[in-house]
């Protein structure tokens, strides 16, 4: 954690205007920006510590905690709301067993709403880990739960857990 | 980058584009990149080796073609035969179009057209069909025509000749000039005339000077400057090197979401590119003017498009607002005097400069010049991202272009403007596409969203719905923003649920008005908009909900 930090640092350290490009950094290689790696950069870039969560929470963009392995962010924009969204949210959040900004108790599925993803022709919209998924139905949730479950099967993530 | 060496790279850069006899253009935006144009690309690829034919057909990836509901989209040009665009292709399709397409055409008679064999036709979509036809092409000019990722392509369509002219032969009152003539306003919402801001900007003094451009598209449900930087980034580049000259810039700096990473990739390329080649960097052309510029991502905060928040932003600060003036013009980043100019309204200036001020103020109408690029979206059978003269009317817009509505049941409104605009109801369709019109009927052209709604959409809930976006986007710095809002949604909310009262309402339009006169920026100011309009043309629906 500290290397991806102390990289982050060496990319950005005495560039103008790159506190936030640092943080970014952090958070495109570990999912979120982890405690220890603003202590990281805030000592090597001399920012203080409080001055870089004043970034960190104002912006919408950047996570505190670990987020689940497979994210799932439903698109709230406007021709996604307007051509269903609301009910696929409903889908995830019955099929999940879980409310927005939360993670499965496995640690697998994180569910989340976003801004438009401007896809607005393929409305509605709903991106897992970048992976975007068009024209949706309710009854197409099931099949892309499934898929994900493949991908990161519960049993494989409880040894990677050990 | 000298300038017998500028003719030399583009001759070469045109010789190999016209070394195929084949072109195959692909829609690789983001849009077809979801529909699945990657697996197709690649069903391409492997048949034109497998047919031999893949050292006279060219793939070219581009942005966006446009019809965005209808991808992946395919457009064939094979030399001396008519253009064929097909949709919604897949792989086993992709395969049967280049053995049964592409490989008896490319062996036709020169002039002799192909016909398409009919189990493809299905495929085909008509190229004069209106979606196509009634627009009109200059800033989407080279989206759908070239690669992105290669200067060449851009080079062999005209691409930095503007730039070359702007360099050589014009002074940097004449630009600014130019642009004035040219009537071009600021594509980013606000619509103020950018000849005017760039003249503001010129005389200011300072170690430094920046121009910056704000690709921090937020409003849900547009997609316009997306695509733009994603589909000819060089062009945005080109443009911002104009307007460099013209103030006298030093550096650039392309701020914009994070949310975009095709976007921010193509422009990443397309710097080193430009750097390479020497449009960038130090005595462009020979000249003494030189420049160079870099990217800043934002981290999904709506605020941040507007210029002094943005500003914050890009110096690595929370993105909050502060009272103009001082006028970024004067005072802008890093206290340095500093232009801020929209995704389109760049990519609008080479053409500017190339064709001239008078032939852009021919088009459009007397106060709104030229074209606006819009992201036709909502129930409309074509959605898509399309270019159009200012001055059509909403209805040719939406019923030509984009085909009339996709359910079968009636069209109620269209929304302008995103969360800073408003609704305008199917009776005033015939109203021409201008900043002033529009804003007479309590929208605004805004950045160029455009939603169609029907029937079965609710008024209260639109309203509600873009209220929840910007009291959740207020940066939180002025009260009547960050409590207005809040309280203003809350009330909302009530009525929605049909647990209001007709005080409720009255308060509701009370507090809206405060929040226009009271909040600090753009977006408090503007926040209110979407229920004031929908109070205005459709209080009905608020009444249902308060008596039931």
């Amino acid at each position: 954690m500290i290397d991806i930090a102390a990289l982050a640092v060496k990319k950005w350290k005495g560039e103008r205007g790159s506190l936030i490009m640092a943080l970014h950094e952090i958070q495109n290689q570990m999912g979120y920006v982890p405690r220890e790696a603003t202590m990281e950069i805030s000592s090597q870039m001399n920012v203080p510590l409080a001055r870089i969560y004043e970034v960190l929470t104002f912006y919408n963009y950047f996570k505190l905690e670990a987020p689940g392995k497979a994210v799932i962010s439903i698109c709230t924009g406007t021709a996604c709301y307007l051509k269903g969204a609301p009910a696929l949210l409903d889908e995830f959040k019955k099929d999940l067993g879980i409310g927005v900004d939360e993670a499965t108790s496995d640690g697998i599925f994180h569910l989340q709403c976003v801004r438009c993803l401007g896809c607005c022709g393929l409305a509605p919209v709903v991106s897992v880990n970048g992976k975007i998924y068009g024209k949706l139905k309710p009854s197409d949730i099931k099949p892309i739960i499934a898929e994900w479950r493949e991908v990161f099967p519960a049993k494989e993530t409880a040894n990677a857990a050990n | 980058m000298q300038l017998t060496e500028f003719d030399k790279i583009v001759e070469a850069a045109k010789a190999k584009s016209a070394a195929f006899k084949c072109n195959l253009y692909c829609c690789y935006s983001t849009g077809c990149v979801s529909s699945g144009c990657g697996d197709v690309v690649k069903a391409v690829q492997e048949a034109l080796v497998s047919h031999g034919c893949d050292k006279v057909v060219r793939i070219v990836k581009t942005g966006c073609m446009g019809l965005c509901s209808h991808g992946p989209l395919m457009r064939v040009e094979v030399e001396g035969q008519k253009p064929v665009l097909y949709s919604e292709i897949r792989p086993l399709v992709a395969r049967l179009i280049i053995a049964e397409h592409i490989v008896p055409a490319l062996s036709l008679e020169k002039g002799a057209d192909f016909n398409v064999p009919d189990f493809l036709s299905g495929f085909v979509l008509p190229l004069d069909i209106p979606f196509f036809s009634k627009q009109m092409k200059i800033v989407l000019a080279n989206t759908g025509h070239i690669d992105p990722e290669l200067i060449d392509d851009y080079l062999a369509r005209g691409g930095y000749q503007a730039l070359k002219k702007v360099l050589t032969e014009m002074t940097p009152q004449q630009v600014v000039e130019e642009v004035l003539t040219s009537g071009l306003r600021g594509r980013g919402g606000g619509g103020y005339p950018t000849g005017l801001k760039w003249k503001n900007a010129a005389p200011s003094q300072g170690a430094e000077k920046f121009v910056i451009c704000n690709g921090d598209e937020g409003d849900p449900g547009a997609y316009m400057d997306r695509s733009v930087l994603e589909g000819d980034p060089q062009c945005v580049i080109e443009g911002m090197l104009i307007a460099a000259y013209a103030i006298g810039a030093t550096s650039g700096w392309f701020y914009i979401r994070t949310e975009y990473p095709l976007a921010v990739d193509r422009v990443e390329k397309a710097i080193k590119q430009a750097r390479k080649a020497g449009f960038l960097g130090k005595n462009i052309f020979g000249t003494k003017f030189s420049f160079d510029c870099d990217i800043r991502l934002g981290a999904g905060a709506f605020v941040c498009g507007e210029e002094t928040a943005l500003i914050a932003s890009i110096e690595g600060r929370r993105g909050t607002p502060h009272p103009r003036p001082p006028y970024p013009s004067q005072k802008g980043l890093w206290g340095m005097p500093s232009c801020v100019n929209n995704v389109e309204t760049l990519a609008n200036v080479p053409h500017i400069l190339m064709k001239g001020g008078a032939w852009y103020a021919s088009i459009g109408t007397p106060e709104s010049r030229g074209t606006k690029v819009f992201a036709l979206t909502g129930k409309v059978k074509h959605s898509g991202l399309i270019e159009v003269p200012m001055g059509m009317t909403l209805r040719t817009i939406i019923e030509e272009i984009g085909g009339g509505p996709s359910t079968g049941k009636k069209i109620k409104a269209v929304q302008t403007g995103g969360p800073s605009g408003g609704v305008i109801p199917s009776e005033f369709l015939d109203t021409p596409v201008c900043y002033d019109q529009l804003k007479k009927l309590g929208s605004i052209m805004g950045s160029g969203g455009m939603i169609v709604l029907d029937e079965d959409d609710n008024m209260v809930d639109i309203a509600a719905f873009y209220l929840d976006f910007t009291a959740d986007e207020s940066c939180g710095q002025c009260s009547p923003c960050r409590i207005g809002g809040r309280q203003l949604l809350e009330l909302l909310k009530k009525v929605k649920s049909g647990k209001g009262s007709m005080d409720d309402l009255a308060l509701i339009k009370r507090l809206s008005l405060t929040m226009k006169k009271a909040s600090l920026c753009g977006l408090g100011q503007t926040a209110p908009n979407p229920v004031l309009s929908t109070l205005k043309y459709f209080e009905n629906e608020y009444l249902e909900r308060i008596k039931n």
